[in-house]
C-alpha cells in the first residue's frame, strides 16, 4: 500500500515489506544517474554494434560491388558517392563497422585472454616463472608496438589472422602488467589462502577467488586497450600493411580516397568524403573514452564534490 | 658512491641490456621467415647457383650466432648490409647498401622531429602553465577540451583535416612535403610545415595536460599553503613556488613524448610523402625487404629506448629526496 499524507501511519511504514532492488532496477538507477557524456558514448557504441551486426541488411549495396563511375559525387543513388574503382562509400562505411571494429574486438579479447591469464599465473606463482615473464614483458615493451608490428608483418605477411595474432601478443604485454600488479594485492588475502588450503586448483583460484575482485580495473582497461588496438589497426591499414582489400576497412578507405582532397575547392563534399571513415574512427574512440571515464569514476566510489 | 650516481649507473646498464636484447629480437625475426629465403627473394626462375651464391652472401650457411655478431658489428660501424630489392633471378645484382638508402632519410626525419620539438615543447609549457594559472576559467576549459579532442583522434585524421583546410580550401602550404636534398633551410621549413604542425597538435595535448596536472598536484601541499598565507599572489605561488618542484615530472613527460614522436612520425611521413625513415620502413614492409626493415626498426627502437632512458635519468637526478639523502 502506498502512503499518502492522508493515511500515513508510522507503524505501517515500519512494517512495510522492503523489496530488494532487482539487478535490472539497479542498472536502470545507475544509468539514470550517468552524465550526458557517458550516455552519448553508450548510444554511439550501440549504434556501431547494430551497424556491424546487421551490415548486409542495412547497407544499400554489397561490400565490393563495383559501379560504372569511379569517384562519383554525392547524389540520391550513392549517398556519399563512390570510391576510386566505383564502390559505394556508404555501403563500405557500414561494412567497415563490421570488419574494423570486429577485428579490433577479437584482438583485444585475445590479448586479454593471453595477458590476463599469464598475469594471474605470474601473480599466484611468484617464482622463476613470474621473473621470466615480467622481464620478457619489460623488453617487449621497450620497442614501440607500431614498429614491432611492422617488423612482424613484414615477415609473416599481412592477413587478417596474422594481424590479430601479432597485435594481440604485443598488446598482451600491457594487459599482463596491469593484471599482475592488481592481482598481486589480492593473492595475499586470507580468503585466497583459505581456498588454496582447502585444496582448490590453480584454475579455481584464478577464476573464482581473484578474478571477481580485480574486475573493475580490468574492464576499464579493456575499453582503453580496445581504443588503442583499434587505432593501431586503423593506422596499419592506413599504411597499407593491415587489413587488405577488397575488405572494407576505415583505415584503408581514408588512404584510398585521399586524392579527393584536391577537388575540395570546387566541391566541399569531395573533400569531406575521405574524412568520413576517419571521423567514424575518431567518434568511436571518443565514445569509448567517455564510457570508460564514467565507469572508472563510478566504480572508484568517489562522490561528486561541488566545485 | 653517491646514491644518485649509483641509480643512474644502474639505469644506464639496464638500458644497455635492453638495447642488446631488442637487437637480438630484431635479428631473430629474420629466422622466423617461413620457407627458403633465396627463392623467396630471387623468384621461382632463379637457378640453383644464383640461390646458392645469394645464401652464401647472406651467410645463411653459417650458424645464427656468428651471423648476429657480424650483423651487429656491421651495424655499429654503419654497415647494415644490402637491400633485397633490385636483385633478380638471373643473378644480376642492382641492390643498394641499406646505409645509402637510410642516410639522407634519417637526416630528414631528425630535421622533422627537431622542428616539431622546437614548436611543441615551448607551446605545451606555455599552455600548461597558463591553464594552471587561470584554473577553471573559460580559457582553461577551452584549452582542455581542445587537447582532449586531439588526443582521441588518429594522427592521419588530424593530418587530413589540416590538408583539407590549409592546402585545399586555403592553399597556404604544399600538401606534399617532397624535399629535394639541395633545398635551402627556408624551403625545407616551408615544405615540412604541414607534417610538423600535425605532429605538434598530436603531442602538445599530452604534454600540456601533464604540465597542468603536475603544477595543480603541488598546489595542495602545505608549503604552497604557507606561501599563500604569507600573502603571495596566485602568479607568484605558481611561478616561484610550484613550478621549480614540478620540473621533474614535466621533463619526464617531455622526453617521453619525444619518444612517442618516433612512432607518430611513421604515419605522418606517409600522409605527406615526406622522404623520411618512417616512409622507407613502410615501403620496405610492403615489399618485404627484410634488411631495410631490420635497420629501420633498430634505429627507431634505439631512439625510443634512449629517449626513455633520458626521461628516467632526468626523473632520478631532479628528485630532491635522492639528491639529499639522510
Amino acid at each position: 500500500m502506498t502512503q499518502t499524507p492522508q493515511n500515513y501511519s508510522a507503524a505501517n511504514e515500519k512494517t512495510a515489506f522492503v523489496s530488494e532492488r532487482s539487478r535490472w532496477d539497479r542498472v536502470k538507477l545507475t544509468l539514470g544517474k550517468s552524465p550526458w557524456t557517458a550516455r552519448f558514448g553508450m548510444i554511439v557504441i550501440l549504434f556501431y554494434v547494430i551497424l556491424g551486426l546487421f551490415a548486409p541488411w542495412i547497407a544499400p549495396y554489397g561490400e565490393a560491388e563495383v559501379f560504372a563511375v569511379p569517384f562519383a559525387p554525392w547524389d540520391e543513388n550513392h549517398v556519399f558517392g563512390t570510391d576510386q574503382i566505383g564502390r559505394d562509400i556508404l555501403s563500405r562505411l557500414i561494412y567497415g563497422a563490421r570488419n574494423t571494429v570486429g577485428i579490433a574486438l577479437a584482438t583485444t579479447l585475445l590479448s586479454f585472454i593471453i595477458g590476463g591469464g599469464l598475469g594471474l599465473v605470474a601473480a599466484i606463482n611468484r617464482s622463476y616463472l613470474d621473473q621470466l615473464l615480467s622481464r620478457g614483458v619489460d623488453v617487449l615493451m621497450a620497442i614501440p608496438s607500431l614498429i614491432f608490428a611492422l617488423v612482424l608483418l613484414s615477415i609473416f605477411g599481412s592477413s587478417a589472422i596474422n594481424l590479430i595474432m601479432i597485435i594481440a601478443v604485443l598488446d598482451a604485454t600491457r594487459v599482463f602488467r596491469l593484471t599482475r600488479s592488481v592481482a598481486v594485492n589480492v593473492v595475499v588475502m586470507e580468503y585466497v589462502e583459505a581456498a588454496r588450503l582447502r585444496g582448490e586448483g590453480l584454475g579455481w583460484v584464478m577464476r573464482r577467488e581473484i578474478l571477481p575482485n580485480i574486475m573493475p580495473p580490468l574492464i576499464a582497461e579493456f575499453g582503453l586497450r580496445f581504443c588503442f588496438v583499434f587505432l593501431t589497426i586503423a593506422a596499419l591499414s592506413f599504411l597499407g600493411v593491415g587489413i587488405q582489400p577488397p575488405t572494407a576497412d576505415w583505415g584503408s578507405m581514408v588512404r584510398e580516397n585521399a586524392s579527393l582532397f584536391q577537388f575540395a575547392q570546387y566541391d566541399i563534399k569531395a573533400g569531406l568524403t575521405p574524412l568520413l571513415p576517419a571521423s567514424a574512427i575518431a567518434l568511436l574512440t571518443v565514445a569509448v573514452n567517455f564510457v570508460v571515464d564514467w565507469f572508472l569514476h563510478h566504480t572508484s566510489g568517489i562522490k561528486d564534490t561541488p566545485k | 658512491m653517491h646514491p644518485v650516481l649509483k641509480t643512474v649507473v644502474q639505469r644506464l646498464g639496464l638500458g644497455l641490456v635492453t638495447l642488446f636484447i631488442v637487437s637480438i629480437i630484431i635479428f631473430a625475426a629474420i629466422e622466423l621467415l617461413p620457407g627458403d629465403f633465396g627463392e623467396a627473394v630471387l623468384g621461382q626462375a632463379a637457378t640453383e647457383d644464383t640461390v646458392a651464391a645469394f645464401r652464401r652472401e647472406l651467410g645463411l650457411d653459417k650458424p645464427a650466432v656468428l651471423r648476429y655478431v657480424d650483423w651487429i658489428a656491421g651495424a655499429v660501424q654503419g654497415d647494415l648490409g644490402n637491400s633485397f630489392s633490385g636483385r633478380s633471378s638471373s643473378g644480376v645484382d642492382r641492390s643498394r647498401p641499406v646505409v645509402d638508402l637510410i642516410g639522407p632519410r634519417l637526416w630528414n626525419t631528425m630535421f622533422l622531429a627537431s622542428f616539431t620539438a622546437v614548436i611543441a615543447v615551448p607551446l605545451a609549457l606555455f599552455l600548461g602553465i597558463s591553464a594552471a594559472l587561470y584554473r577553471n576559467s573559460i580559457y582553461d576549459r577551452v584549452v582542455n577540451a581542445m587537447t582532449l579532442t586531439t588526443i582521441s583522434f588518429p594522427e592521419f585524421f588530424v593530418a587530413y583535416i589540416l590538408i583539407l583546410v590549409l592546402t585545399s580550401l586555403w592553399p597556404i602550404f604544399p600538401s606534399l612535403s617532397n624535399i629535394s636534398p639541395d633545398a635551402d633551410l627556408l624551403d625545407r621549413l616551408y615544405r615540412s610545415a604541414m607534417p610538423a604542425l600535425t605532429l605538434t597538435l598530436v603531442i602538445v595535448a599530452h604534454m600540456m595536460r601533464m604540465t597542468r596536472a603536475a603544477i595543480i598536484n603541488l598546489l595542495a601541499s602545505p608549503y604552497i599553503q604557507m606561501a599563500r598565507l604569507s600573502g603571495a599572489s596566485q602568479r607568484e605561488v605558481i611561478l616561484k613556488h610550484a613550478l621549480p618542484n614540478a620540473w621533474a615530472p614535466i621533463a619526464t613527460v617531455i622526453a617521453f613524448n619525444l619518444a612517442y614522436l618516433v612512432v607518430g612520425v611513421v604515419v605522418v611521413e606517409v600522409v605527406f610523402v615526406y622522404p623520411g625513415v618512417g616512409q622507407l620502413m613502410v615501403d620496405a614492409v610492403s615489399s618485404r625487404d627484410i634488411p631495410v626493415v631490420q635497420a629501420c626498426a633498430l634505429i627507431f627502437a634505439a631512439t625510443y629506448i634512449i629517449l626513455n632512458l633520458i626521461a628516467d635519468i632526468i626523473g632520478i637526478v631532479t628528485n630532491p629526496k635522492l639528491l639529499h639523502p639522510k
